[in-house]
């Protein structure tokens, strides 16, 4: 039997579960458990993972055919100390974007105090100008966050950007974690994972929150492009395990500066819009024009504080990949905090000196868009040719504001199924994170994305990235007051501690039983006329 | 109809239903348990077994995931087990078999024939989900070629006799497992009335809203009330009321008890005593299931078979 580990080689960048010869103390377990296992019987759990997701409808189009997204079969571990780092860091961050955002649609302190160039707002082609005047009734903008953080080659941990537009992936995170359990049971059995199974119920108290005031039972609604979008299935996941309903454009009607949608009782008041439509096309009175995924007059009911929309229109100012590079100080102005998570260093070409060294160095640096997402326009100057190259000169000559700069980040690695044994792959990892006006609650865990080709650095699914799930371990044993079942009503058939009941004995047909008196005369009787049953049938 | 003939669709009703319910709850708390890592496996191993009716393991013995599965899924003798009961329904099937579509039959014959591979070759999941597709497809049959007479009357009845008395063992594991247990979300799950659950409340998530939803909603399918009303309907369609407009019959009022006990008493109440309440529904089931055999099926079997005329 081959062993999967056989001949894995050590890379310049950190591995995940090896350091050199040794195992690193998290995947102990796992390294065990696939030790065990020879390339054909992972193969066959592997199979299994995308038969189920087949199944489930967890695909995405490829060239017109669906495929099974791609889950990979060994697992992201993080530890508890860890993550009870990266997750303060993860929720920091949230509060200082959402922080700069009330003040770059409001009072605009941090350009009078000089914190932030106000060319830089003013120039992002995300600032949204029709934003400015809505105000969120818990003051709310960024209630879902992605924060896509990497580990560098020393293991350390940086935020790589921001996402606080429409963040996407959790539905992953959801399903990969019940495919897992179902392929690799024995590995939930020895360890400790901490679930995810609740970020639909945060979500929904999230947006719930964020209703217009004086609304007792918020109604609240997923807004999706439709069926044809490569995120449907988020969608649908989500709006199925939140309970609400799942509307596309047409189903909406504003009036009287209200929204509601159509329902065969008729309408119905709409109080939350959790949109997963991008900006632009969110309202065509306001954006896009010719815009079919949208409704009209959603922006004036949204100012006129009728409905919520999250998260807000023209957040995109904030995941600017210039902006980006303010982060650290904007924590230490906004929330007097040391951030807990550094950037990757980034160049601003708009600086005419870092726009000279870039431009002679570019071979060796990554560039990108600073509005980019989906890994789209990205230029990796050791993989690049010689015309791409200067194709790229030209481009950030003419548009310094469009792009950023950075050295090349080795990401860390895992080991993937490739072939035949386990090979390190590139990762990187998005936690997500709920703002309920309250508390930024961090899903533990998040999405690992992986990058299936060797030595690849992009890891978008829509480049061919797959995922993998990601576990974090629990530290102790959980009190009973934090258990999320328990809620005010919780004492409902739990009260007291766990006893036994036996339940009453399961009947059975009195004349079945294989042995009995009878069936042997039955089968006396049919010696010589044949089985009985075969001569009826 | 033969009453022997009528005993046997009655239990094709009872033990499909079963299969199909113990392959429901077990799915669900089994994924929870391996999902929560904070769950002790000993300890809800042992009151899942409870629960279902079936002995735990000594004192000294460890009861863990393989205990339950070996015990409520793969045992092939036990007619409290999945796989024990898809092979009686299987078995009255074949005594049944001229009354029975060909349909029908050969559904519960394939199923029992494909049940060695299915134990051996697949994970506990997709087994369980097979069990429930099986169970669905016999649904389907018994509904769409089956002749509305006494033959689906007798299925039905077994089939809800057997659903409010599973409904009310789920019901039961939430009880009797403490705060560290499954919550109901998971108990909604395993019968498939997450979704439906959501749907109706939109969303809110209330453990009182979740028991009330199984106990006593009127129109889940799989609510205990609705299953005793149904059980209760083809009581009634076996048996109309006479002339003065009484039901005869042991089983209609025992059964008109119990759901009387649910429909009409303040929820707070049913939840504050719900381990004993459910223990009740499972008894009143089993007592209405005596009472169908005392007056349908009439006299011991060994008494009226004649051997040998077969």
């Amino acid at each position: 039997m081959a062993d999967l580990f056989e001949g894995y080689p050590a890379g310049a960048a950190w591995d995940e579960m090896i350091s050199g010869d040794a195992v690193r103390a998290p995947y102990q377990h796992v390294h065990r458990t696939m030790g065990t296992l020879n390339a054909d019987e992972l193969r066959l759990r592997a199979d299994a993972l995308a038969r189920s997701y087949l199944a489930q409808g967890v695909t995405f189009d490829v060239g017109g055919e669906e495929r099974p997204f791609p889950l990979d079969s060994v697992p992201r571990v993080i530890e508890a100390a860890e993550w009870d780092l990266l997750a303060p860091g993860v929720a920091q961050r949230v509060r200082a974007l959402e922080a700069l955002l009330e003040d770059v649609y409001g009072a605009q302190r941090a350009i009078a105090d000089g914190v932030l160039p106000r060319s830089l707002i003013v120039s992002s082609a995300n600032f949204v100008r029709a934003a400015r005047g809505i105000n969120p009734p818990n003051g709310v903008r960024v209630h879902v966050a992605g924060i896509d953080v990497i580990r560098d080659s020393a293991g350390g941990w940086r935020v790589l950007e921001d996402n606080v537009r429409v963040p996407s992936g959790v539905s992953y995170v959801l399903s990969n974690r019940r495919a897992m359990a179902q392929s690799f049971p024995e590995l939930f059995s020895t360890m400790r994972v901490r679930p995810v199974a609740d970020y639909p119920r945060r979500l929904l108290a999230a947006l719930s929150a964020a209703a217009p005031p004086g609304v007792d039972e918020p109604v609240v609604v997923v807004l999706t492009p439709g069926v044809y979008n490569s995120a449907y299935f988020e969608h649908s996941l989500l709006a199925r395990l939140m309970g609400v309903e799942l509307v596309e454009g047409r189903d909406l009607i504003c009036s009287g500066g209200k929204v509601y949608m159509r329902t065969t009782e008729g309408r119905r008041r709409v109080d939350v819009i959790y949109r997963r439509v991008d900006d632009d096309f969110v309202d065509p009175v306001v954006f896009r024009p010719d815009s079919l995924l949208g409704c009209p007059g959603l922006i004036g009911a949204a100012r006129a504080g009728a409905v919520t929309i999250a998260n807000a229109v023209g957040n995109g100012v904030a995941d600017d990949k210039l902006v980006y590079t303010y982060l650290p100080d904007l924590i230490r102005y906004y929330l007097g905090e040391e951030p807990i998570l550094a950037n990757v260093d980034t160049w601003r070409l708009e600086e005419p000196e870092a726009l000279a060294e870039v431009l002679d160095r570019l071979d060796e640096l990554v560039v990108k868009p600073v509005d980019g997402s989906g890994g789209k326009g990205i230029i990796i100057g050791p993989a690049a040719s010689r015309t791409e190259l200067d194709e790229a000169r030209g481009r950030l000559r003419t548009d310094p504001r469009g792009w950023i700069a950075q050295p090349v980040v080795q990401l860390s690695t895992v080991p993937t199924l490739a072939g035949d044994a386990l090979r390190p792959r590139h990762v990187d990892l998005r936690p997500f994170a709920v703002n309920d006006g309250d508390q930024v609650w961090v899903l533990p865990g998040g999405l690992t994305r992986v990058a299936l080709a060797e030595g690849q650095l992009v890891v978008n699914s829509s480049q061919g990235g797959g995922s993998k799930d990601t576990w974090v371990l629990g530290a102790q044993r959980r009190s009973p007051e934090l258990h999320p079942h328990t809620g005010p009503t919780a004492a409902v058939g739990s009260g007291g501690p766990p006893h036994h009941v036996q339940g009453v004995r399961l009947d059975s047909n009195p004349n079945d039983g294989g042995l009995s008196e009878q069936t042997q005369q039955q089968q006396q009787g049919d010696h010589g006329t044949g089985q009985d049953g075969a001569g009826r049938c | 109809m033969l009453s022997r003939i009528a005993e046997s669709l009655f239990w094709i009703g009872r033990y499909v239903e079963r299969a199909d319910d113990t392959s429901r709850i077990l799915d669900a708390h089994l994924q929870h348990l391996l999902e929560d890592p904070w769950m002790e496996e000993d300890q809800a191993c042992r009151s899942l077994l409870g629960v279902m009716g079936a002995a735990a393991p000594a004192a000294g013995v460890v009861a863990t995931r393989q205990t339950v599965l070996d015990t409520l899924a793969y045992d092939r003798r036990s007619p409290g087990a999945i796989a024990g009961a898809l092979a009686s329904a299987r078995e009255n099937a074949r005594r049944a078999r001229e009354t029975l579509s060909s349909e029908l039959w050969e559904c519960l014959n394939t199923t029992w024939n494909a049940l060695p591979g299915r134990i051996s070759g697949s994970t506990p999941h997709d087994f369980f989900a097979w069990v429930r597709e099986r169970a669905a497809i016999v649904a389907g049959l018994v509904q769409s070629s089956t002749r509305r007479d006494a033959t689906q009357n007798f299925i039905l009845l077994g089939r809800s006799l057997e659903r409010a008395d599973m409904t009310a063992r789920l019901i039961a594991t939430r009880a009797v497992s403490g705060p560290a247990g499954p919550g109901w979300t998971t108990m909604l799950r395993s019968c498939g009335a997450h979704e439906a659950f959501l749907r109706t409340y939109r969303g809110r998530d209330s453990d009182t809203l979740a028991a009330e939803f199984l106990l006593m909603d009127r129109l889940f399918p799989r609510s205990v009330l609705f299953s005793l009303e149904e059980a209760e309907a083809c009581l009634t369609r076996l048996e109309p009321a006479d002339p003065r407009g009484h039901h005869p019959g042991d089983a209609r009022m025992i059964l008109g008890r119990v759901r009387s006990g649910i429909e009409y008493q303040p929820l707070l109440s049913l939840l504050g005593n719900l381990a004993t309440e459910m223990t009740r529904v499972q008894q009143g089931c089993s007592e209405a299931s005596d009472a169908v055999r005392l007056r349908y099926f009439p006299s011991g079997a060994t008494d009226d078979w004649i051997g040998g005329r077969m």
